[in-house]
């Protein structure tokens, strides 16, 4: 019989506390400050419909995930659960979370979130995932709407500046998760998922990691160069995109796993640093000092 | 009659102690998550209506 915590590892708590942080950003840089109260009940909606998503792609890839060393371990193909418990679960979750968010919040906002649960657990999971090695390059979508989800929140509408986070998380998450494929190759040869490594080899891979490592450098600073983020983001956004850079450049000469780790490990400090230094720049006012492109343009 | 008494008395799908320890664990994270959850409507409600909770017609 399953216990409490079968059910919350069904809501992948690590990537809940991503999205939970880049839709704080969000909402924390939108123009239209938000009750601390309407805040939280948002954020927890997006949480929540973050994690029915989880329990519903749990529930979809039961069988791939027993294959899988990493996986092995979940809460379904280690028989603590039933597979149609999980899609129960994850259904009343993801029908509750958008409800509550449309009632009590916004319809914008809810929209966008039951968009985003439809994009992961049935366009990401159940069509790109099997079925092509652009899965985490379209798919990818899904993780960076929780900010775009979180300025929604706040303002009522999809603004340039939230548009631009979204980029940011979207144009990241190739060489985020290429690196962390790169080392489990044979795990994902073996439960038949056509990742990039797998079909275009480990070698084109880490070439793709960077060229959108190279792309990922000036998206990064976008926000800077629109006006929308301080100084202090331009320059860390500049160092970082150079860090990645030369992460994906040493990973593309000296094929090594531990540097794949290096760079998945880096990848993930990056973006938090990123996103990070927004939260700061908004707490203290110094978001004001940014470039005046974007006020041009807008 | 006699059928029915002896269906009675079977013990049916008897739980381990484990098994109880989880459905207690669980049950009391369901009653908990529904307290939470009424609370928070509850806030919000007062939250986006204001003073204007009072206001309705009599």
């Amino acid at each position: 019989m399953a216990g409490v915590g079968d059910y919350l590892a069904l809501l992948k708590p690590r990537v809940m506390s991503l999205v939970v942080f880049t839709a704080l950003v969000g909402m924390v840089v939108a123009p239209v400050p938000m009750h601390p109260v309407l805040g939280f009940f948002a954020l927890l909606c997006i949480a929540i419909g973050a994690g029915a998503s989880g329990a519903l792609n749990m529930w979809y890839e039961a069988e791939i995930d027993a294959k899988m060393k990493r996986t092995a371990g979940r809460p379904i193909p280690a028989g603590r659960l039933q597979p149609g418990e999980a899609l129960a679960f994850g259904l009343t979750l993801a029908v509750g979370s958008v409800a509550f968010l449309g009632l009590m919040v916004n319809v914008l906002a809810a929209g966008l979130l039951a968009f985003t649960i439809f994009f992961y657990a049935v366009v990401y999971t159940m069509w790109l995932k099997p079925s092509t090695p652009q899965n985490i390059v379209i798919g990818g979508a899904a993780g960076a709407f929780p900010p775009m989800i979180g300025w929604a929140a706040a303002t009522g509408g999809i603004g340039l500046e939230s548009f631009l986070l979204f980029l940011v998380i979207f144009v990241w998450t190739p060489p985020h998760f290429w690196a962390l494929s790169l080392y489990s190759i044979e795990e994902y040869r073996r439960a038949g998922i056509p990742m990039m490594p797998v079909v275009a080899g480990a070698a084109e891979t880490r070439r793709q990691i960077l060229l959108y490592s190279m792309l990922l450098a000036p998206v990064g600073a976008l926000p800077w160069l629109f006006g929308y983020a301080g100084l202090l983001y331009g320059l860390t956004a500049i160092a970082g995109g150079v860090l990645m850079i030369a992460f994906a450049l040493k990973l593309f000469q000296s094929p090594a796993e531990q540097t794949a780790k290096q760079l998945f490990a880096f990848s993930i400090l990056y973006l938090f640093v990123l996103f990070s230094v927004l939260l700061v720049e908004q707490s203290i006012g110094a978001s004001g000092w940014g470039l005046p492109f974007g006020r041009v343009f807008a | 009659m006699s059928v029915a008494m002896s269906e009675q008395n079977e013990p049916g799908i008897v739980l381990t102690a484990e098994q109880k320890r989880r459905r207690r664990a669980r049950s009391i994270a369901i009653a908990v998550s529904l307290g939470v959850l009424v609370l928070l409507v509850y806030a919000v409600t007062i939250v986006k209506l204001g003073p204007g909770v009072l206001i309705r017609p009599l």
